[in-house]
């Protein structure tokens, strides 16, 4: 698990993100985004879930056009998305989410059943907060948790 | 028969999935994510990585058969199946992706037929087994 941490990120308060952060995980695997979903649960987080990087931005008012879900990106405190996806990857998703005013400074974790080094650099060097390794483990979430607090602090 | 006793031998049962080869150390990871807001949560993960897999590999036999096969897709396919295979610890299933997935690469129509039917047969194997260990299997770790 490959991780950077930028402590000047200035993250707008977004309500109680001490005790239970609203975390958007997305996913095209069904069984995935059940267990991210349930790993996220356990750590006392907010899940919404979202099965391709279209649906993501959606849901985050950032598709083009459709700017009138502009509270669901507020309530947001991280993004955690799969790299390999149809369509839009985890990748391209990241850098719809770095170029937004509203969503630049939210972290965004990558995570991927593969480990390619060139994959993992050009993900970090977009702005990708961390990158881990799937299958996810109770402990890589638990990681996963206190960075999270770290960077807000 | 009393609880204890239950108990003991959905331990031992699911103690030889592991032995076996049936599961590896990600199915602990699930068992360790029920709790009382979700009990049933390994029984609705694998009941959803049964279906889900199901038609993978039923719309990946379907692809085999097009007169022009459709690699890409059939790797999408496979891609899809190891991972979940990988997430919820069926450890043959997986290994009989990333065996098969090869003949993708090489555009081996009957390599790829081969291939699936044996994970279709890994797959049914193993939610066999899981149905024959029945009920809620408590929390264990491979090594116990």
């Amino acid at each position: 698990m490959v991780s950077t941490c930028d402590s000047n990120s200035a993250n707008l308060n977004k309500g109680n993100v001490e005790e239970e952060p609203h975390v958007l995980a997305v996913d095209d695997n069904l069984v995935d985004r059940k267990l991210v979903e349930k790993l996220l649960k356990n750590s006392s987080c907010k899940v919404t879930t979202a099965e391709n990087g279209l649906r993501a931005l959606e849901y985050l008012g950032l598709l083009d056009g459709k700017k009138s879900s502009v509270n669901n990106a507020l309530k947001v405190n991280m993004i955690i998305t799969d790299y390999c996806m149809p369509g839009m990857n985890g990748y391209e998703l990241l850098k719809k989410i770095k170029e937004s005013s509203i969503m630049k400074d939210v972290p965004v974790v990558i995570m991927s059943s593969e480990n390619v080094p060139t994959r993992i650099n050009k993900c970090l060097e977009e702005g990708a907060q961390m990158f881990m390794l799937k299958p996810l483990k109770c402990s890589d979430v638990k990681k996963l948790r206190c960075q999270l607090m770290q960077c807000r602090g | 028969m009393e609880v204890n006793q239950m108990q003991r031998s959905f331990l031992e049962y699911a103690n030889v999935l592991f032995r076996e080869g049936f599961l590896d150390g990600q199915f602990s990871q699930l068992q360790m994510l029920a709790d009382e807001s979700n009990p049933d949560f390994v029984v609705e993960v694998v009941s959803l990585f049964f279906e889900d897999s199901q038609k993978l590999l039923n719309d990946l036999t379907t692809t085999l058969d097009q007169q022009n096969v459709n690699f890409k897709k059939i790797d999408a396919h496979i891609h899809q199946l190891k991972g979940s295979s990988s997430s919820i610890g069926a450890q043959r299933v997986k290994n009989a992706c990333i065996a098969f997935r090869n003949f993708c690469d090489q555009q081996n129509v009957e390599g790829l037929s081969f291939g699936s039917s044996i994970t279709f047969a890994f797959l049914f194997q193993l939610e066999q087994q899981i149905v024959a260990a029945g009920g809620a299997i408590p929390i264990l770790s491979e090594f116990s």
